[in-house]
């Protein structure tokens, strides 16, 4: 066992984990964080991915103990008791969820996309969005949701500057 | 108001403190792209999937699956896993060999079927890799899984089954002793010879219908505990109520002791259709050891051992006069059941024997499928079920008739399809088709597409020698949604009715709640039948709710598959909204001291014919509460039930077209411009209807291009991962161009024909015609599915037929 501290949305744990123990499965089965879904278990679908420390990660690839000391932001903590975050604004009014089981990677994925590249083309969504596979929608609504995300977040961000 | 109302202390309360609602007449909501109810939690992840599920004490169970496609099991022991630390049980098939009956397949499509005894955990032989084997109880999913290793069971291999044509053969290796032919089926309509006798025009072709694996993104779990009493069974499944009247009759739990429940599904597409030996099991499992047990999937485990979808060989010929007019059309199947018969396993080729003739006028029409038995995981429902396999046969041949005539692909069609002045329209195959309009949807599609642009181009391309040649794919389809009329799968042997039941409930704040016995996971009941309420009730669309999924609350209902949904357990929705009206309006006079006869409904309240004095259908609602003033013999509640059952199925239908840049010295493919023109009939929610179609074109799509499941020669699945399951990504796939026309169905009160299916069963004939059509120069008469780079490059260098 090994001890690790992680805050994890805003709250700090620490917990004795298993040297195996997949992040993904600290987040769910450990501190109830269920926001955050399994979809594959190879890296492959991006339904868990989850910012550690401010990038995105696929957190059934990830291991507890590589989240000693990190800072993870989860779906659940996106908008903890708030408003909707624009990007979660902007799926809802676009449609871009059906089953909704890949949202909350999807989300996060779109939301790291935006850090490198704010206003993005339809194409570098596409591609941008690679890792997330989604079952449902045949992409078209997500795409139009990023891009209606990526203009409230710069709206936004002018209104704070 | 409030003084007008007899009421009593409590409903005075709620009159006098703004909790009684008002109507909400003006809105028209059906129709209207409303903004989903159910996104609140699925996007701020306080969503219940069935594996968020935590009980105190709760188990975890792991599966040790086959890894032989077929062998005989000659020694088990799990002794050794009970060492493992954390271990509470491990047990193999023969331990409960007594108990765990046999899988369902409620669909005997002959009388003469085969349909071998399928045990939920195997005992002597194993049929397929994935079969379950033994399983391990443990206090944590890891330590399950550890102790996996621990479990030694010796096998006799025995012989692979694995290609259908082979197994039919004599002396071929059986699956099972009763052999591999599990039934044949025929259907014949019109003199077959002689529409082929002296035919100047005859178009054979073999088209293979590859095997699929659905990929629903939420992988199964099941969740099963009991209080010694009753049990309750949470699972990620489309089909609660089936799953618990089949679970009781597998496991003997009586129906009024056993609860199910479907949480948040994250997706279906038919794979949750199905009661699996995990869900036998898992109740068994918590009978026996009296404490609540979890197992949830691997993708890998998915992979392997949710039913599969397709994989049919289809043989047909189609016999035309020198026009391109269709005389006859024949049918040969070959239907791959994998090791057993699932749920509806059989049926699902005998589905699409209602669809090859597509939109077309023909003499005659012979059909026979034969179910054939492999080592394989077995099939059964995937997007479409049938009809996307028959679709694409007629489609794919429609093009090749248009080739063989030397004429344009829209042209041969518009010279067989039933002519929009002919609904209703009895087909060569039966059914009888309300309504459509194939003329006008087409039309549209090729406004909306550029048709004779891009055939220029595509000529342009030709004459260039251009490397990267263009072709065009033409589908102009239909399909038969809302399953169904109990009557007709009465007559096609389906163990079941069709119907579909709803209740709405009247709060006494005016607020509704409408119980749906349909089951969704990812299709927006939840909105779409709120749209329903609030016009049939005249109240405003926040103030309903939608309850389903779980037995407990929805004590009838068939569930979500087939497209019927809307079609079926919508307009069962709105029958039950009637008769709360009907209810009301009796309330309502008396409570404006006239006669019933002289109530009208209109704006959300009930009046008094040619007066403006009212009630509002809130205030009848909480008179019906209160109860202190209802008339002689009037119970009270408005609270209504229906169960609507359909006299006919609904049939949607559309024209998609696709560009497809197809690269010849590559084989890569680019799917410049899709174009899917949908008549659905009436639209609840367009918002929700072309979602529906985008996903469904993507479902399609992929099939036509990137997925393919795949068994090596010893008959081990290789496409156990999405990284070797092809599912398209964002990037593999173009934007579309949606539209639609508008053919109300005649069949259900509001005009819908459901649309869950439309692209899927569309598109993948569309895109294998482009690819074919732009390889016409070059000698090609069809590309096997998926046609991957290596495949189209191959056809270019061989002109493959």
């Amino acid at each position: 066992m090994t001890r690790i501290t992680v805050t994890v949305d805003g709250v700090t744990y620490q917990e004795e984990v298993e040297p195996r123990l997949l992040l993904v499965h600290l987040l769910r089965d450990r501190l109830g964080k269920t926001g955050t879904p399994i979809g594959c278990d190879t890296g492959n679908c991006g339904a868990c991915t989850v910012m550690m420390d401010g990038v995105s990660v696929k957190s059934c690839s990830v291991l507890a103990v590589q989240a000693d000391g990190e800072d993870v932001l989860t779906i659940e903590g996106l908008s903890a008791g708030g408003p909707w975050h624009p990007m979660q604004q902007a799926f809802h009014e676009e449609h871009a969820l059906q089953c909704g089981y890949c949202t909350p990677g999807m989300i996060m994925a779109a939301i790291d996309l935006l850090k490198d590249d704010p206003d993005p083309s339809e194409d570098a969504i596409r591609e941008g969005l690679e890792g997330n596979l989604c079952r449902c929608t045949g992409y078209c609504n997500i795409v139009r949701a990023v891009r209606r995300g990526a203009q409230s977040m710069s709206a936004q961000e002018v209104t704070a500057s | 108001m409030t003084e007008e109302i007899d009421a009593g202390f409590v409903a005075r309360q709620i009159a006098e403190s703004d909790m009684l609602s008002e109507p909400a007449p003006d809105r028209h909501e059906v129709g209207a792209a409303r903004r989903r109810k159910e996104d609140a939690r699925l996007i701020t992840g306080r969503t219940q999937w069935t594996d968020n599920i935590q009980l105190p004490g709760m188990l975890y169970v792991a599966f040790l699956r086959s890894p032989m496609a077929h062998a005989r099991i000659t020694r088990v022991d799990t002794s050794a896993a009970l060492h493992h630390p954390g271990i509470v049980a491990a047990f193999s098939g023969r331990d409960f060999a007594g108990e765990q009956g046999s899988l369902p397949c409620v669909w005997p499509v002959t009388e003469d079927i085969v349909m071998p005894d399928h045990p939920p955990m195997a005992v002597d032989e194993v049929r397929y890799v994935g079969e379950a084997v033994a399983c391990v109880i443990a206090t944590d999913r890891y330590k399950a899984s550890d102790a996996l290793e621990a479990i030694e069971i010796d096998y006799e291999p025995l012989p692979a089954v694995l290609d259908m044509t082979e197994a039919l053969k004599e002396g071929s290796p059986k699956v099972h002793e009763a052999g591999n032919r599990s039934f044949v089926w025929k259907f014949a309509q019109g003199d077959i010879d002689a529409a082929f006798r002296d035919a100047p025009v005859v178009v054979e072709r073999t088209f293979v219908q590859q095997r699929l694996i659905p990929t629903a993104m939420e992988p199964r779990a099941v969740v099963a505990q009991t209080d010694g009493d009753s049990f309750t069974l949470h699972s990620s499944t489309q089909v609660p109520h089936i799953l618990r009247i089949m679970l009781a009759q597998v496991t003997g739990i009586p129906e009024h002791k056993l609860r199910v429940v479907a949480p948040d599904v994250g997706g279906g597409f038919g794979s949750k259709l199905q009661v699996t030996a995990e869900e036998v099991l898992l109740l068994l499992l918590a009978r026996r050891l009296g404490k609540p047990v979890k197992w949830t999937e691997s993708r890998s485990e998915g992979n392997l051992t949710v039913h599969h979808g397709r994989d049919q060989l289809q043989r047909i010929s189609l016999a035309a006069d020198a026009e391109g007019h269709i005389r006859g059309l024949r049918v040969d199947l070959l239907a791959d059941m994998g090791a057993y018969l699932m749920l509806v396993t059989p049926g699902i080729p005998i589905l699409g024997a209602f669809m090859y003739n597509g939109i077309y006028k023909m003499d005659a029409y012979d059909f026979t499928c034969t179910g054939v038995f492999t080592t394989k995981m077995p099939t059964d429902a995937y997007r479409g079920a049938g009809r996307p396999e028959a679709t694409f046969a007629i489609e794919r041949l429609m093009d090749e008739l248009a080739a063989e005539l030397s004429l344009d692909p829209i042209e041969v069609r518009r010279r067989n399809w039933i002519a929009h002045e002919e609904f209703p329209y009895t087909t060569i195959a039966g059914m009888t088709y309300d309504s459509g309009n194939y003329e006008a949807a087409t039309d549209k599609a090729l406004a909306l597409f550029g048709y004779d642009k891009l055939r220029a181009e595509q000529a342009d391309r030709r004459d260039r020698g251009d490397p990267v040649q263009l072709g065009i794919g033409v589908s102009t389809f239909t399909e038969m949604c809302g399953l169904a009329p109990s009557r007709v799968l009465g007559s096609l042997s389906y163990g079941a009715g069709g119907w579909e039941h709803a209740s709405v409930r009247m709060l006494p704040t005016g607020k509704v709640e409408v119980i749906t016995g349909t089951s969704p996971h990812g299709q927006g009941h939840e909105t779409a039948w709120s749209q329903i309420v609030a016009d049939a009730l005249s109240v405003p669309f926040d103030d309903v709710s939608v309850l389903h999924g779980d037995t407990a609350i929805s004590h009838k209902g068939m569930d979500t598959y087939g497209s019927r949904s809307l079609v079926v357990g919508g307009v069962a929705v709105l029958q039950a909204c009637d008769k709360v009206k009907e209810k009301a309006r009796h309330i309502a006079a008396h409570m404006l001291e006239a006669s019933a006869d002289d109530i009208e409904f209109a704006g959300g309240s009930f009046k008094v014919r040619g007066t403006e004095s009212g009630r509002t259908i809130q205030e009848v609602a909480l008179a019906a509460f209160a109860a202190h003033d209802l008339p002689q013999g009037v119970e009270p509640s408005l609270d209504s039930d229906a169960t609507f059952d359909p006299d006919n199925f609904s049939f949607p239908h559309g024209t998609h077209l696709c560009a497809v840049e197809v690269d010849t010295e590559t084989g890569g493919t680019k799917i410049r411009l899709y174009v899917a023109v949908d008549d659905v009939g009436k639209v609840v929610n367009p918002m929700i209807v072309e979602g529906q179609v985008h996903g469904g074109l993507a479902q399609g799509i992929a099939q036509a291009l990137f997925e393919e499941a795949v068994y090596d020669a010893e008959g081990n699945l290789l496409t156990t991962t999405m990284a070797d399951y092809l599912l398209p990504s964002a990037s593999d796939l173009p934007d579309f161009v949606t539209d639609r026309t508008e053919t109300p169905a005649t069949s259900n009160p509001l005009g819908v024909k459901g649309v869950g299916e439309a692209g899927t069963i569309a598109s993948t004939p569309a895109v294998v015609n482009a690819i074919v059509d732009a390889l016409r120069p070059y000698g090609v008469n069809d590309v096997t599915m998926p046609c991957s780079p290596e495949r189209v490059w191959r056809a270019v260098q061989g002109g493959t037929s």
